[in-house]
């Protein structure tokens, strides 16, 4: 059994999963349910001025069969009464004083309005604060969430007015709805953030009804535009976080979500940075007892990997995670179809042909039968066909040896300079 | 199926393959993950199905089998054993829309793994000091035993034959149950410090008194004994079985090619005729018949069962009931004499009662008779232990397995009564584990009076 403990920029908790901050810590009911079942810690629902909801406010992508691929919604902060909050907060940090909860806020961009609301729920006895500046809806409209979390200078204002007050750790959340989010990440940090968080949702629109031409959802026949999140936006998730922990110049902990359904994309994050991972939609999809397979399974997995401790995982991929121009040009792999597991769908044949480099020959063995086989030579190595092979394993990428040392395309442009500047006639 | 007449160690291997990864995956997914779903609550021992096929799909195989192992501890055998239709996939929700989760193939599927990879799944408990006997190791003396040796007793099983597992390991045929999977189980109980005391039987190598005086607590869980007596004339002819021996046999004995070509008749409908009659097919036999002297509806064997016997090729004869077996000069059975029989009205157990139509009689060729009409009962050793039993089924309290004697528990099929169906390898390892738990409380209740 490995140390499943963490210790994000100061907040103590007895495992890596937390709650993020959504319906599933809507209440005190909800959190030490959660607790119960074993969360290591919650980031309570967003607390502010209390706002009003609507009816419809969720939808989800189902893919090919499998339901909640992808999930949206338009829903605000917490629509409860403050007090009502606070008292819940104090009541369930009593009963689970070992976990982390953290309280999300998110008031209008005023120092005195920040000021208020970290004294207040800081009195109630909270871990940490973590500043919504993400919330794609809603509340944008009224200058709040991914409004300010869009404007760096902004985002670095805000978490300097809360830290001027803040006694406990301060976690900056980030919205994806931005070009760059390193931009906003480092703003955090010259704030004062003592770490980030994200992603929050992505701007979305989950669709439109064949029939009504209602978007969906849709309120009273009317949609806005919502946020996505869920296992399909893992991939987007995940790069931001690699993108922020490996910038010299955003040097705090990472609060990774977006998309961890199970303890492997909590592994996931935490090799590319993260201190601990933050779990919304799996829970909304199946209820907190997912958390039993989580740990278990990091668990074992950590055993398996002779790893002590959880901890010793964090960014240990990042060194891997660069720029497109330090990738090797030199480095090739090509296709290799293994005919005994084939069966013989031909489906990597016509994606290589119409869609990638027409390298995959159909051919009859002397009985007449039909196989497959890559011309090695000019297969680029791009992945396609072995993507889109449903038997695992028959086809593998191969890394063919190269005559050529490495080179990136960098180190390439950097000698081509050096020749021009030669003045060599290479003619 | 294709039986091989030249490589009979061909027509043994386990008659279903495992899921491939592929498989597994794609039938872990589709499963809803139901909460407080139905397919747990009709698992006799209560496996967190849901939550095991989870981690299967999250690839977390270990946690997967210990899920099943925890609740299970002959999950392994089970997963090869159960009559799933009946339990867990005939409770799964998506019978109403699609169909049913394969829960038996993917609960093999995860403990296929654990044995390939030798995963140590449990601990066994601080010890309290305390000791238990258990007399035999079926699957509910390993299960009893499992779960005493977690909390911390020290535990002794006594086994009558020369190796552990019960009918598992010796009763239920290779190619359904091969003989690894339950010494896999085995091992794992070995592995919590459980003394398992092969080739001692007790009542003749150790009295019952000495249990009494040297353990705390005592558990029988002997299961049933022999096939009875069909108390017709030549049964002692050469070429008449004991359904439970002659499978025995093929399970560790060198296939023998002595049935090659022969005629063989079994006799009974339950599960035990449906082994016999399968495996005389796959020893060579050239034709196999099953005589019942009900009908179709009242055989005990399940559907699947059944079918799989008809795929076999395996004959059934309903109504019809054997009066005398006959040999020739040296002692051989040659023909079996047989009788028509009609369902009467039902008697105590509620099934109508066949009864012979007189001058219906009629001859059926056959070399080898198999007789599989039940299982008597341990009745020296109920006796030796002086506890109360109804015709050789002990008697226990309710749900505390506890037998008029205070200090003696029993559980599976030793308890099993008549009219109950089929004794089934699940219900003896929910049994031995609730027995685990009533000898517990008993002793730390008795501990604390004290
Ligand atoms: C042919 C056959 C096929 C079956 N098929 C299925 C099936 O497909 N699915 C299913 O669920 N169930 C099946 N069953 C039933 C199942 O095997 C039993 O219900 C189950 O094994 C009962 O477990 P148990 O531990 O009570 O008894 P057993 O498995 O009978 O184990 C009892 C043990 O006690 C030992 N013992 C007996 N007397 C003594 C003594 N005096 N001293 C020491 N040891 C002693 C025996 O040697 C044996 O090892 C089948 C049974 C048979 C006979
Ligand atoms: C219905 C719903 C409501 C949410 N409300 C909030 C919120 O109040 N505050 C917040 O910071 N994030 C909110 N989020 C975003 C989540 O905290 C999280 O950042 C996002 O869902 C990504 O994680 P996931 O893929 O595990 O769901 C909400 C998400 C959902 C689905
Ligand atoms: S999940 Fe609950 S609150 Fe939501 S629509 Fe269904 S019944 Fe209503
Ligand atoms: S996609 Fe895979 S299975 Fe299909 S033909 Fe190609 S190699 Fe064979
Ligand atoms: S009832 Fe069926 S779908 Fe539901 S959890 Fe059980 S196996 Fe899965």
């Amino acid at each position: 059994m490995a140390d499943l403990s963490i210790n994000l920029a100061g907040i103590k908790s007895p495992n890596p999963f937390w709650l993020a901050s959504a319906p599933p810590t809507n209440s005190g009911y909800q959190v030490q349910r959660a607790f119960e079942a074993g969360w290591g810690g919650a980031v309570w629902k967003t607390l502010g001025e209390p706002i009003l909801n609507v009816s419809s406010r969720f939808a989800a992508i189902s893919f090919n069969g499998q339901r909640v691929a992808g999930f949206n919604n338009i829903e605000l902060i917490t629509d409860r009464p403050l007090e009502v909050n606070l008292k819940e907060i104090y009541e369930t940090k009593k009963r689970f004083p070992d976990r982390a909860l953290v309280a999300s806020l998110m008031v209008e961009p005023k120092r005195e309005k920040w000021h208020e609301i970290v004294k207040k729920v800081e009195a109630v006895g909270v871990d940490g604060l973590e500043l919504n500046f993400g919330c794609p809806h809603g509340m944008a409209e009224r200058g709040m969430g991914s409004a300010s979390g869009q404007v760096p200078a902004l985002v670095e204002q805000q978490t300097y007015w809360v830290k001027e007050v803040a006694q406990t750790p301060v976690i900056v959340k980030l919205t994806p709805n931005i070009t760059d989010i390193t931009a906003t990440a480092e703003a955090a940090v010259k704030g004062g953030a003592d770490a980030i968080s994200m992603i929050n949702t992505i701007n979305s629109l989950m669709g439109v009804d064949l029939d009504t031409w209602n978007p969906i959802p849709h309120v009273a026949g009317k949609g806005a535009h919502g946020g996505y999140c869920g296992p399909a936006v893992k991939p987007i998730a995940l790069n931001m976080v690699a993108e922020c922990a490996r910038h010299p110049r955003i040097h705090v902990p990472i609060s990774g979500m977006g998309g961890v359904s199970s303890w492997k994309e909590a592994v996931e994050f935490m090799l590319m940075g993260a201190t601990g991972v933050q779990v919304c939609t799996a829970v909304m999809h199946h209820g907190f007892r997912i958390i039993e397979d989580m740990l278990d399974g990091l668990n074992h997995y950590l055993d398996e990997k002779g790893i002590a401790s959880v901890i010793d995982l964090v960014g240990k991929s990042v060194h891997k995670y660069s720029d497109w121009g330090d990738l090797d040009l030199n480095y090739k792999v090509a296709a290799r179809i293994d005919t005994d597991k084939c069966i013989n769908c031909n489906k990597c044949y016509i994606a290589c042909e119409d869609a990638s480099h027409q390298c995959i020959d159909r051919l009859k063995d002397a009985g007449g039968k039909e196989y497959l086989k890559v011309r090695e030579a000019d297969c680029v190595g791009c992945n396609l066909c072995s993507i889109v092979c449903p038997v695992d394993g028959a086809i593998e990428m191969v890394e063919v040896p190269s005559e050529h040392p490495p080179m990136t395309w960098n180190e390439r442009q950097a000698a081509i300079g050096v020749l021009a500047s030669c003045n060599i006639d290479t003619k | 199926m294709n039986i091989s007449l030249l490589d009979l160690k061909k027509n043994f291997q386990e008659v279903t393959a495992g899921l491939t990864d592929r498989e597994a995956i794609e039938e872990a997914n589709r499963c809803l993950y139901c909460y407080d779903a139905p397919c747990v609550k009709a698992c006799p021992t209560g496996i967190d199905i849901p939550a095991f096929i989870k981690k299967i799909a999250s690839g977390n195989l270990k946690g997967s089998a210990k899920t099943i192992m925890l609740s299970n501890p002959v999950g392994a055998s089970c997963a090869r054993v159960c009559p799933t239709e009946e339990l867990c996939e005939g409770a799964c929700v998506l019978n109403h829309s699609t169909k049913p989760i394969k829960i038996g193939h993917l609960q093999r599927y995860a403990t296929d793994w654990a044995m390939r990879n030798d995963a140590v799944l449990f601990q066994a408990g601080k010890k309290n000091g305390k000791t238990v006997a258990i007399v035999g190791a079926g699957p509910a003396g390993l299960s009893a035993a499992r779960e005493l040796a977690r909390i911390g007793y020290d535990v002794t099983i006594f086994e009558a034959q020369q190796e552990a597992g019960g009918l598992n390991t010796f009763g239920i045929v290779s190619f359904r149950l091969p003989r690894h999977v339950s010494l896999w189980e085995v091992n794992q109980v070995k592995r919590l410090g459980v003394d398992i005391r092969t080739g001692v039987k007790v009542g003749k190598d150790v009295t019952a008194q000495e249990l009494l005086e040297q353990y705390d607590a005592v558990v029988l869980a002997v299961g049933m004994s022999k096939v009875p007596m069909l108390g017709i004339e030549g049964e002692e002819l050469d070429g008449v079985y004991d359904a439970i021996e002659f499978i025995k046999e093929t399970k560790t004995k060198p296939l023998t090619n002595r049935f090659v070509g022969k005629k063989v008749v079994v006799i009974g409908a339950g599960n035990t005729a449906i082994d016999g009659a399968t495996c005389s097919v796959r020893l060579g036999a050239e034709n196999v018949k099953i005589l019942y002297r009900r009908t179709k509806e009242e055989m005990t064997a399940y559907d699947f069962e059944y079918e799989f016997a008809k795929q076999d090729g395996v004959e059934f004869r309903w109504l019809t009931a054997p009066k005398r077996i006959i040999g020739d000069e040296s002692g051989k059975v040659t023909h079996v004499e047989c009788v028509r029989m009609q369902l009467g009205a039902p008697d105590q157990d509620g099934r109508r009662r066949p009864m012979p139509i007189e001058g219906s009689e009629f001859f059926i060729r056959a070399d080898v008779v198999i007789k599989a009409i039940g299982q008597t009962r341990h009745l020296d050793l109920i006796k030796e232990f002086g506890i109360e039993h109804d015709g050789g089924v002990v008697k226990v309290i309710g749900a505390h397995y506890q037998t008029s004697n205070p200090k003696v528990f029993a559980c599976g099929d030793v308890i099993f009564g008549k009219g109950g169906g089929e004794a089934m390898v699940v219900t003896a390892a929910q049994q031995g584990k609730e027995t685990a738990y009533a000898i517990h409380r008993y002793l730390t209740t008795l501990n604390e009076t004290l």
